[in-house]
């Protein structure tokens, strides 16, 4: 693996250490951050670390198949974040707050 | 008819006449009730008598097959044999006087149909135990006649003074009958062990023709078994306290299932399988000795009793021990002799007592009768024939069966027979104060009691006097070849050794004439010289039993029934409250509820504990997440 160049000229462990930095981002953030519109960019951040691996491997191994699955991540993602801004402009309408802090009636 | 097609139906009348009252007997009237119970009686009694005519083979008829598996064939058959055809005989003869009495005897209960009910249930259960072909038929027809019996005896469980004492009374017959039920069934189970059959005949042609036999100890366990079951029906030691207490019932009930029929159900299952008890001989000593353990202390305790029936009860125990005398010393048809005769002056002396109650308004306590003589005739001259012939009166019923006991015991051991004596004295004696106390002296109860006292009709009468009249004659079913030699002796050990399995093989030997005379002698010294002692205490004296405080020490001994009730009580009802207690406080309140309590005291000190974490916070819940899929990562790189 050491020093395996990819058709881009980059090899793949430098794709590996970036997926990772954006993933390590996208949970902290779901973590850390209370606006849950950024809670929600944290989570496509994370997928899209996960995609970015997908296509690296892909290449690597010289097949298509990993490339093509990550089509269906984006489509399934573009879904999630539909759904997911749905139901945070309901909750807005109600709470007039975007804090997810105020939100802990799953506790009930 | 053929007796195989006739042998149902003996069965089914009774059947019909329960099914009848038991469904309809409310709305019909008393008169019609009672008739049709006591018409399905007779009418078995006719089908019996035709059957006995005819019978010279024993005749098996199939009514169908319960449990037919490999290791298993059960059929419902019945079975007929000279044995089983006497104690039909015996069964729906004195059965019927018996429900015709009580037509009388009960008109005035509100449960006259319900009575009838319980009554023909009972000659069903008492001829299936008796007629069914198999071992198992005869559980069968032992648990009805057990049913049929706590049903009786608790019959006026609803009576406002004595009710509760009736429903205790019938519970105690029903757990000491299970007690020596549980007996007879493992008994049972062991001889399907080592014969792979119940069915009489297969058994006997095993025993008797092919010489198969379990071993010693098999055998000594399966007729010890059977023998335990009939110390508990038959009311022998230690199983005997229930049947005095069974006089909570109508009196018809004492003198039909506890005197006559059902407690001779364990002295038929002996005979019937006496060629397993020949080749058991330590077991015969058993019973030899219970019997008479049994005979001696059940006419020790009715000595100074003070109630009418429990008079007559212990001495119905007295006598089923001098019967197991006779059937540990294989004297058999001796035995069924003695039953039968008993059967008569036993159910006499019963409906006899009955017809006192009823007379007396209910009172069964013998202080406060006395001069019945003259007021209920024939009650009293029946009655006087009971007594002569339970005492062994020369001539009487009683007389030969119990010398032919006698005369068995003699030729067995001295001992014995001095021991049975003993017994056979305490009978006369207890039976002669009960006959004196009753009927001579002067009324002691109040002028208002003395004016009810009237003789029972006919219905009643009629029993009592067709009842006398075989007490009196009942010898001549097997006269001692003293008196004729020839024909016309030993009837009924010639008729039982015809066709019975097993009886033909047993040749017991009758003691030479000498012998017998002297025995006789004995016998009918004792029971004269009993008499004039009691007709001087009792009637010219005219003595009257004293009241509980004034007793000697022997007399209050005699008089609180041994302590029987209380020995059991200290040995087994104590015992067992106490490991109640003990089990309750220990292993249930402490031990069962300690591990119950404590796994809910776990679930909820850990609910706590977890719902701490449930902060309700999307934040944490996937701090908690990240952490878990952290843990997994470190875990398997770990392994790897």
């Amino acid at each position: 693996m050491e020093g395996t160049l990819l058709n881009s000229g980059v090899s793949l462990q430098f794709y590996i250490i970036l997926a990772t930095i954006i993933f390590c981002i996208g949970v902290l953030g779901v973590m850390i951050r209370r606006n849950a519109i950024i809670i929600l960019m944290c989570v496509e951040l994370m997928l899209n670390a996960v995609n970015l691996l997908m296509v690296a491997f892909s290449n690597y191994h010289g097949k298509g198949d990993g490339q093509i699955f990550v089509f269906f991540i984006m489509v399934v993602a573009a879904a999630e974040a539909t759904v997911g801004l749905s139901i945070l402009v309901l909750l807005y309408r109600n709470r007039k707050t975007v804090d997810i802090g105020l939100f802990n009636k799953l506790k009930d | 008819m053929s007796i195989q097609q006739l042998l149902p139906l003996l069965l089914l009348f009774p059947l019909i006449g329960a099914f009848i009252n038991g469904t309809a007997g409310k709305k019909l009237p008393k008169i019609v009730a009672g008739s049709l119970a006591t018409l399905m009686t007779f009418v078995s009694f006719l089908i019996a008598l035709t059957i006995f005519l005819n019978l010279d083979q024993p005749v098996r008829s199939l009514l169908f097959t319960m449990i037919d598996i490999d290791s298993l064939h059960l059929d419902a058959a019945l079975y007929a044999d000279n044995l089983s055809m006497w104690m039909t005989l015996i069964i729906t003869g004195v059965g019927s006087l018996i429900h015709l009495f009580s037509m009388g005897y009960m008109s005035h209960d509100k449960g006259y149909y319900k009575f009838f009910t319980y009554l023909n249930l009972f000659i069903f259960s008492m001829l299936i135990l008796v007629l069914g072909s198999n071992y198992f038929m005869l559980f069968f027809g032992w648990e009805g006649v057990g049913i049929c019996s706590y049903l009786l005896i608790g019959f006026h469980y609803d009576d406002e003074q004595k009710g509760l004492l009736n429903g205790l009374a019938a519970r105690k017959a029903f757990i000491m009958n299970r007690i020596g039920d549980l007996g007879l069934l493992i008994g049972l189970f062991l001889m399907l062990l080592s014969f792979g059959t119940l069915e009489y005949e297969q058994v006997s042609r095993m025993v008797l023709v092919d010489k198969i036999l379990p071993n010693g100890n098999m055998l000594f366990a399966i007729t010890i078994c059977l023998f335990i079951g009939a110390t508990g029906k038959s009311a022998q030691i230690p199983l005997f306290t229930w049947l005095p207490d069974a006089m909570a019932g109508p009196t018809p009930v004492s003198a039909l299932i506890h005197a006559a029929t059902m407690v001779t159900a364990g002295i038929f299952l002996v005979v019937r399988s006496n060629y397993l008890f020949h080749y058991a001989p330590f077991t015969r000593e058993i019973i030899l000795y219970i019997g008479l353990a049994t005979s001696i202390v059940a006419a020790f305790i009715a000595l100074r009793q003070n109630d009418i029936k429990k008079v007559l009860a212990y001495s119905t125990v007295s006598q089923l021990g001098l019967i197991f005398v006779a059937l540990g010393l294989e004297a058999y048809t001796t035995a069924i002799f003695h039953v039968t005769t008993h059967a008569f002056f036993k159910a006499l002396l019963f409906l006899g007592s009955g017809s006192v109650i009823h007379a007396m308004s209910g009172e069964q306590d013998i202080r406060k009768m006395g001069g019945l003589k003259d007021k209920i005739r024939i009650t009293h001259i029946t009655f006087l024939i009971g007594t002569l012939a339970i005492s062994g009166f020369p001539l009487f019923s009683g007389f030969y069966s119990k010398d032919e006991i006698l005369g068995y015991a003699f030729g067995h051991s001295l001992t014995i027979y001095i021991l049975l004596v003993i017994s056979v004295t305490m009978t006369a004696i207890y039976m002669f104060r009960l006959y004196f106390v009753v009927f001579h002296g002067t009324f002691r109860d109040s002028k208002d009691v003395e004016h009810h006292v009237h003789e029972s009709p006919l219905s009643m009468t009629l029993p009592l006097m067709v009842l006398a009249v075989l007490s009196v004659i009942g010898g001549v079913l097997n006269l001692p070849g003293i008196f004729l030699h020839g024909s016309g002796t030993h009837f009924l050990n010639n008729l039982l050794n015809k066709n019975v399995a097993g009886l033909d093989q047993i040749h017991n030997v009758h003691p030479d004439h000498t012998t017998t005379l002297i025995l006789m002698g004995v016998a009918v010294a004792i029971c004269l010289t009993t008499l004039f002692i009691s007709s001087i205490v009792y009637k010219k004296k005219g003595s009257v039993p004293s009241e509980d405080a004034q007793l000697s020490a022997w007399e209050t001994f005699s008089n609180k029934k041994m302590y029987w009730d209380e020995l059991y009580d200290i040995l087994f009802v104590k015992p067992i409250e106490w490991f109640s207690k003990v089990f309750y406080t220990i292993v249930d309140s402490f031990i069962l509820s300690g591990i119950i309590e404590g796994v809910v005291r776990t679930v909820a000190f850990s609910g706590d504990i977890v719902r701490k974490w449930q902060t309700g916070k999307v934040n944490s819940y996937i701090l908690w997440m990240v952490f878990g899929i952290i843990g997994f990562i470190t875990y398997y790189l770990i392994k790897l």
